[in-house]
């Protein structure tokens, strides 16, 4: 593998494990582990840990995704012009 | 105009749609009819991944299965959503840059394995049969409730359909037509549901009614329905009655499974790109979660509708909707105490009303007391759910017979034609086995349902994962882990759902862990199998590590 592409590798790794991590955390933490306690927090006619189990995880995923596209792209670009001679 | 003539009329229309599809894109090559070509918009590609994933399960039973369920009902909505970020993240990208047709040829090719590729091939026609007769029946069953025919007939007729789309069209016929079928789908779950939202609640949006305040007394929508549910001694609605790690293995085994569903990986290598695969995995849950997270919603208002309208009320006030649906016998009452009135109680002795789950989403708009062109529409979107993923699984194996079994092992000379021939057959031969189990639904139908999950977490993802992440992963620990995932799987459910090997209850649940969320248990086996054998046995050859590192690459 060229310097370039480990480097590209490594970057990519680092993406996907702070996004894995807080993937993690909003549904298995906020919307299982944690949801009691949470759940003592009101927001509107929600229980904090009841909203993140049932509506916010899921925008949170989305939102995930669409970083990682964004980030990736960004990586992508800069790969292929270091790649250039 | 009367509902019948309506759902005639609406589900007509869509016919025409799906088949006028199918002819325009008619699948000239091997390429083609696996994955269209490779040249699919990933925007496209995102709604047909949408309703390729969205069954009639999600369309017509999660949202009631929910409204009984409460805070657990989570485990669906965020273990059939948290999925595509493992795919968007961990997979499809990955399986895109690697750019052939299947799930098993990636397996194949990557343990440089003809048995990896077989454990492989076994697995997806395991998963995608297990999948389909529920979609047949689900067909069948939309077919006689809205159209008055009998359930086989409606069967036959969805055959018909699916038959005609995805032998002539193959991949490409599918993805255009699921595109029309999500627009379809959506449409008809969203309607009803704005409507209500705005009865109850008056914001028309359903995510911001479900934390609003109703419109009667002004107390909160979920607070007021707390109010009922303890009132009747069901446990509080935003409070789960299972154990907290039981949710969440389930959840996790849904997530995992979802990623590991192969008729899901292979609509990522439909799009020109890897970046428009992970662009699409992005847009696929934009158009999933416009319904998942108005699921929970509706639930909310399903529940509270439905309990201020029977409970304690008499029988003779019951309003049309309530007699009609109880000659289908999806609602029943019994007047156990002939005081004439309704007692819906969480106690079994004295619970009078037994509903089914179904009727959550199919009786909505006649409970909202919607126009009848809406509840045509309902039953519209629920052929339109159970028609999409019948198809994409029907292609999963046509291609698993065609390409992994016949190309791939028994046949590598054979021409593009033959292939094509056979790839054709093969979807053919499906069709009519997939209608074959609707019309004679074996017992067990929802007991695999948990085992197809599980084995999609418990043998593909680990090996796929490990496949791109782990260049030091070999074929003997790939297979072993697969094989090791597959039997555990296997036997935990044989002992828990089927009574075999001494059977059990919950008190005998490993570590309290239900059948259903087990798949996460044997996918950390998985794991665990597959790194301690490759350690100890040759590492992979020269040729393999290359590979790996040209899939990393952009």
């Amino acid at each position: 593998m060229t310097n370039t592409g480990s480097n590209y590798w490594k970057k990519n790794k680092r993406y996907l494990l702070i996004l894995l991590v807080i993937w993690f955390f909003v549904s298995y933490g906020c919307g299982i582990l944690f949801a009691p306690m949470l759940d003592q927090i009101r927001v509107g006619g929600f229980k904090l840990g009841f909203w993140f189990a049932q509506q916010g995880s899921i925008y949170v995923f989305v939102a995930i995704i669409f970083v990682y596209v964004v980030l990736m792209n960004k990586l992508d670009k800069s790969y292929k012009e270091e790649e250039k001679p | 105009m009367d509902v019948q003539v309506w759902t005639y009329i609406i589900v007509g229309i869509t016919f025409v749609i799906y088949i006028g599809i199918a002819i325009w894109s008619r699948a000239g090559s091997t390429g083609e009819f696996y994955v269209a070509g490779g040249g699919v918009h990933p925007l496209a590609n995102g709604m047909a991944t949408a309703a390729d994933w969205m069954s009639a399960a999600s369309f017509i039973s999660m949202a009631g299965l929910i409204s009984f369920m409460g805070y657990d009902g989570a485990v669906y909505l965020m273990g059939w959503t948290g999925g595509y970020v493992l795919l968007a993240l961990l997979l499809a990208p990955y399986l895109r840059k690697f750019g052939k047709f299947t799930v098993p040829d990636f397996i194949g090719d990557r343990y440089y394995s003809n048995v990896a590729r077989s454990v492989a091939v076994i697995c997806a026609l395991f998963v995608s049969f297990t999948y389909v007769s529920g979609q047949m029946r689900g067909v069948g069953v939309v077919f006689s409730r809205f159209l008055e025919v009998e359930i086989n007939t409606g069967i036959i007729i969805g055959m018909g359909i699916v038959f005609f789309y995805a032998v002539m069209g193959g991949m490409k016929g599918i993805t255009y037509t699921q595109v029309a079928q999500y627009c379809v789908l959506i449409f008809a779950f969203m309607v009803p549901i704005f409507f209500i939202s705005i009865q109850l609640t008056g914001h028309w949006l359903p995510q911001l009614g479900f934390g609003g305040k109703l419109l009667e007394n002004g107390t909160y929508l979920l607070d007021h329905l707390d109010g009922l549910h303890e009132q009747l001694g069901f446990t509080a609605y935003t409070d789960g009655s299972k154990s907290m790690q039981d949710v969440f293995f389930i959840t996790a085994a849904l997530m995992i499974g979802t990623a590991g569903l192969p008729h899901v990986i292979v609509r990522f290598f439909t799009v020109p790109r890897v970046k428009d695969a992970r662009l699409s995995a992005g847009y696929a849950l934009v158009f999933i979660a416009i319904l998942y997270t108005t699921a929970p919603a509706l639930a909310a208002f399903a529940r509270t509708n439905l309990i201020q309208t029977v409970s304690g009320q008499s029988y003779q006030d019951m309003p049309e909707w309530f007699t009609k649906w109880e000659v289908t016998g999806l609602i029943s009452f019994e007047d156990k105490n002939q005081d004439g009135k309704i007692q819906y109680l969480a106690d079994p002795d004295q619970n009078e009303l037994i509903i089914d789950q179904d009727i959550m989403v199919l009786a909505n708009p006649e409970i909202a007391q919607l126009p009848n062109w809406v509840i045509a529409l309902v039953a519209a979107g629920g052929l339109a759910a159970a028609l999409s993923t019948a198809a994409g699984l029907l292609l999963v194996i046509s291609t698993s017979v065609a390409h992994d079994l016949i190309k791939k092992q028994i046949n590598p000379k054979i021409s593009e034609r033959g292939e094509l021939m056979i790839a054709r057959i093969a979807a053919a031969f499906a069709v009519v086995v997939a209608g074959y189990f609707g019309i004679n639904p074996p017992d067990f139908v929802a007991a695999v349902v948990a085992l197809a999950f599980g084995l999609a977490a418990a043998s593909f993802f680990p090996a796929i994962v490990l496949g791109i992440f782990y260049s030091r992963m070999n074929k003997e620990g790939a297979i072993a882990g697969m094989l090791v995932g597959l039997i555990s799987m296997l036997l935990y459910i044989l002992k828990f759902k089927f009574g075999f090997l001494g059977g059990g209850g919950p008190q005998d649940w490993w570590f309290g862990i239900s059948p259903e969320g087990f798949g996460t248990a044997a996918m950390i086996i998985n794991f665990a199998v597959s790194l301690i054998v490759s350690r100890f046995t040759p590492p992979p050859p020269d040729y393999i590590q290359e590979m790996i590192s040209n899939i990393r690459k952009p």
